[in-house]
């Protein structure tokens, strides 16, 4: 069938066409109805094919009947179908969740031009997701930047501080694509292709080559800025909290992920064959910094009083436990840096989205003096808040315990008792900043009587829809941990 | 879904649908204070079918399902479960007839709350004590310390509020720094987590990290208070005395020392652990704690606060039974928790009993008082002669247990332990009555008599004598649990 065999290019086609059909659009009500069945059909499109990939195990779409090489391909196995299918639930969810919340943070007049940019940035995910060629990712990178930029500072209209956040997104952002690009030109010069899996093949041929080398540090290093990975994280916890909550959730689940997941594409599925200097990266560099992230993350979230740049700075303590996952350097490592890709997209969209709608109810930014007993005036929105919190400190019964679960399997699997002790540590570390929280918005008395718009209906209901997602990946995480195995499996082999 | 399972339902529910109750019936206070006798009486009845059953060598389980593989959510009684299961119960009627008589006595607020969350906390204490397997104990251990937060914080003053947040933080987070990490620890080994006569851990696991896992267990299940992670418990008695009773001497302590007993009997296997010697370092901690806390307890004049400290040392008994991993040792230590359970329960009656007749706190007040509450001081007495091991109190039996554990086990020092710890329990806990009979009155005391209060220690006191010639009815459990 036609549209079954193109799912891959459409998934990206679809949304860049509607982006440029709503940009023209004078209504934001049909703006946003536009965008949100965009969303649907993308939904519907990612579990065909998970279907796909589940039966046939990997799919190459070629581009223009460009057979690889030559062409660019998109390349789809069960490292990433999972993550295509995450980028389009969380998508569909934080536009359930924009109609309301956007529409109330930006001027009217703007907001079909913000869904257009909205779409091109789920597109640019689907294609980050997706791409199999090197330079086309890097496309797709820009993309996804200039859209994540121009989302970020529409949230001046509540804070003019999202100008500079935003700014300072674009330079940063810039500097780690150029990093990026020079990477690819050095891979380039070095093997002559673009394409990954070609790479990959006359690497193997070449043997250790310096270009080559060379070209993958600074793919990792570009990389790395975008995925949000400490120290080059610096863009991140400015960008969150001033950019609309809707474009938080949205980036903060979903956006990063994409980026860590090519991170370990290019780590574990790429260099084979410089083995001894990947183990290196990972062992000397990746895993220090893990650990500095996981902690760095965790303690400035205990000290920071704004809500929303306290979950940003737990969500660099989030990314650093999966990149630890990662340098463990072993399948039980990068299963659980998967499943935690998984769980941590869906907690911490929650967690924004939530917020959002608390700094909506008081009018004002949500910090711990403003949120005092807000909890007990929006019962609805803090009980789904709560459960997310309860995943994110990995409580069993919701997702982050299976993340939890599966991190220290392979932690204890090193043997190594300094890495536990580290990482439980840390997770007692975060278990502090949820309760602050809780104390501020439960225990505590509200202020003053102080006027709080009722919670809206379509507004927590996307929050309760995630919810239940966590929840149920918590009791019935069959499939969660199966994808996990499976993108294991497909970057390091079956173990 | 066969009749003992429907048994089970009904015991692990029963709490919570009185907890329920009590917030609809927030309103009609004497409607609202049957929930809690009434919802043990049911939940202790179906206890009693299920451990006869497990005595008839029946299993029980219900599964719901599996969270990951080799992760089930299940609930199996095992037999120690099923003996904890019954002093659970069966205390929780007592105790929340006594809560009535207390808090109206003391003239508490909030008392829905309390009733409320005293109800959580026993439907927590049931469900570790049917838990099948590490990770459902774990849960409801949690469960257990989340719900008893507001009890120990009611009366919501400064004091009772950092009470609270050191007893959250001793208990949460050694749960979670080393608790948690051992029971991925064992799951990452074994693959499972079910409680299994035997153990689990594979034959060939290294002695020395065998000792490592037990101590992240010994000192991760805070709520057995073993030196140091011991602080919390004093702490918490700031909470009102019903508190103390049921959840500092019953429910929450001893699901810490049941956890670290089924964990040595189903995770680690007495035998394995009798091999290795894993265990010897934790004898030897276990017998530090019996004697250091017996010393504190003497230099405390509060009440509450010897009491505690007394728990505290009688909790290492526990500790030290399964340490010394012999089938003597491992029985004796079950049987403390029945027995140290019913006495020490009847002594924190008591005290709240002197505290809402006679508004007194501290022992060196007591002169005098024993012939204006004779029934609460004779039922202190008995209590104490249990908690010695003086025959014919239900307590000589798991000390005696003990003592011949220590021989089998190799370990003839720690009947000298036993020994001196006597002694010290002699010194500090008969001083309260000795004081009340035979010193003459300083000071005129104007004496209440709210009978609620006074009942149940009483019952409970009766218990424990009556518990000595009824051994028989509890040992063929604990004798399940050994047996190969």
């Amino acid at each position: 069938m036609l549209i079954l065999d193109n799912i891959p290019a459409l998934l990206v086609a679809i949304p860049l066409l509607a982006s440029a059909v709503v940009s023209l659009i004078p209504s934001a009500r049909i703006a946003w109805g536009i965008a949100f069945v965009t969303t649907l059909i993308c939904l519907y499109m990612a579990f065909e094919l998970v279907g796909i990939i589940s039966s046939t195990q990997a799919l190459s779409y070629a581009f223009g009947g460009w057979e690889p090489p030559w062409g660019i391909v998109f390349v789809l196995d069960s490292a990433n179908v999972y993550l295509v299918l995450l980028v389009a639930f969380v998508s569909v969810i934080a536009t359930l969740y924009a109609y309301t919340m956007l529409a109330r943070e930006i001027a009217v007049e703007d907001l079909p031009k913000a869904y257009a940019v909205w779409l091109l940035a789920i597109a640019s995910l689907f294609g980050l997701a997706m791409t199999g060629d090197a330079f086309n990712l890097f496309v797709f990178l820009e993309i996804s930047a200039l859209s994540s930029i121009t989302l970020i500072a529409l949230g001046a209209g509540q804070d003019r501080r999202a100008l500079l956040a935003a700014y300072n997104y674009l330079i940063i952002g810039a500097i780690g694509a150029t990093f990026y690009v020079i990477g690819v030109g050095y891979l380039y010069a070095a093997t002559g292709s673009l394409n990954l899996i070609d790479i990959t093949d006359r690497l193997n041929e070449l043997g250790t080559n310096q270009a080559a080398i060379t070209g993958l540090a600074f793919m990792l290093a570009g990389i790395m800025v975008k995925a949000g990975v400490f120290p080059v994280h610096i863009w991140l916890p400015a960008a969150y909290s001033y950019a609309p909550s809707a474009v938080s959730s949205l980036l903060a689940a979903v956006a990063t992920k994409v980026a860590i997941y090519y991170f370990a594409r290019l780590l574990f599925g790429i260099f084979i064959d410089i083995t001894q200097l990947v183990d290196f990266f990972l062992l000397y560099i990746l895993m220090p910094v893990s650990v500095l992230a996981i902690f760095y993350g965790t303690i400035a979230a205990i000290y920071q009083s704004d809500f929303k740049r306290l979950f940003a700075l737990s969500s660099i303590a989030q990314i650093g436990y999966i990149t630890f996952a990662f340098s463990l350097n072993s399948h039980s490592g990068i299963l659980a840096g998967f499943i935690h890709i998984i769980n941590h997209a869906l907690i911490k969209g929650a967690l924004f989205m939530a917020v959002g709608i608390f700094a909506l109810g008081i009018g004002s930014r949500a910090t711990m003096s403003s949120m005092q007993g807000v909890g007990r005036q929006m019962p609805i929105t803090f009980a789904g808040f709560v459960l997310a919190g309860l995943a994110l400190i990995g409580v069993p019964l919701t997702a982050g315990f299976i993340s939890k679960l599966y991190l220290f399997k392979a932690i204890f699997e090193t043997g190594n008792g300094f890495y536990v002790a580290l990482i439980a540590l840390s997770s007692v570390l975060s278990v502090l900043y949820l309760w602050k929280i809780f104390e501020v918005m439960w225990l505590k008395e509200p202020v003053q009587p102080q006027k709080i718009d009722k919670e809206p209906a379509s507004a927590y209901l996307p929050v309760w829809l995630m919810v239940t997602v966590i929840m149920t990946f918590g009791v019935y995480s069959g499939d969660v941990i199966s994808s996990g195995i499976g993108a294991a499996n497909a970057l390091i082999g079956a173990r | 879904m066969s009749d003992l399972q429907l048994l089970l339902a009904i015991s692990l529910v029963m709490p919570l649908l009185s907890a329920l109750a009590v917030l609809v019936f927030s309103n009609q206070k004497n409607i609202r204070d049957i929930c809690g006798p009434v919802g043990g009486l049911i939940a202790f009845t179906s206890a009693i079918f299920i451990a006869s059953a497990i005595m008839d060598g029946k299993t029980v389980s219900i599964t719901l399902w599996q969270i990951a593989p080799g992760i089930d959510l299940s609930f199996a009684v095992t037999p120690l479960g099923a003996l904890f299961g019954l002093v659970a119960s069966g205390l929780w009627i007592l105790a929340s007839i006594y809560t009535v008589g207390y808090m109206r006595g003391a003239k508490e607020k909030n008392q829905t709350r309390f009733a409320f969350y005293y109800a959580v906390a026993i439907h927590a204490a049931m469900a570790i004590s049917y838990s099948g397997n590490l990770m459902m104990l774990f849960i409801f251990y949690e469960v257990l310390t989340f719900s008893t937060y507001p009890l120990v914080a009611h009366s919501q003053t400064k004091e009772a509020r950092n009470a609270g947040r050191l007893y959250m933080g001793i208990l949460v987070a050694t749960s979670l720094l080393l608790f948690l990490p051992a029971i991925f620890w064992v799951w990452t080994v074994s693959g499972t987590l079910e409680f299994t006569k035997g153990g689990i851990l594979p034959a060939d696991f290294p002695p020395f990290l065998v000792s490592v896992m037990l101590a992240m267990f010994a000192f991760g299940i805070g709520k057995a208070a073993l030196m140091p992670i011991h602080r919390w418990l004093p702490a918490a008695m700031v909470a009102p005395t019903p508190v103390s009773a049921l959840l500092h001497a019953v429910a929450v302590v001893k699901a810490g020392v049941f956890s670290v007993l089924t964990i040595t009997v189903y995770i680690f296997g007495i035998d394995f652990l009798n091999t290795t010697g894993s265990a010897v370092w934790l004898a030897w901690l276990a017998a530090f704690t019996i004697l250091a806390s017996s010393i504190i307890a003497i230099t405390k004049d509060d009440l509450k606060a010897r009491l505690a400290y007394s728990t505290i040392s009688q909790l290492s008994y526990i500790v030290l039974g399964a340490a010394l991993a012999t089938a003597a040792a491992t029985e004796g230590a079950a049987l403390h928790i029945v027995m140290h359970a019913t006495a020490k329960i009847t002594l924190f009656f008591c005290a709240g009993a002197i505290y809402v007749n006679a508004h007194i706190k501290k022992i060196s007040e007591l002169d005098g008082l024993g012939p204006k509450l004779p029934l609460i001081f004779i039922a202190f007495f008995l209590a104490s002669l249990s908690i010695i091991g003086i025959p014919p109190m239900g307590g000589s039996w798991s000390k005696f247990l003990l003592m011949a554990g220590s021989v089998d086990a190799g370990m003839p020092l720690m009947l000298a332990v036993l020994a001196i710890s006597s002694l010290l329990n002699v010194y500090y806990l008969l001083e309260p009555c000795a004081r009340a009979f035979f010193k003459p009155a300083i000071k005129e005391v104007h004496v209440e008599n709210h009978i609620l209060t006074i009942i149940p220690p009483v019952v409970t006191a009766m218990i424990s004598l009556f518990l000595f010639f009824t051994i028989d009815w509890v040992r063929p459990l604990t004798t399940l649990m050994v047996m190969p």
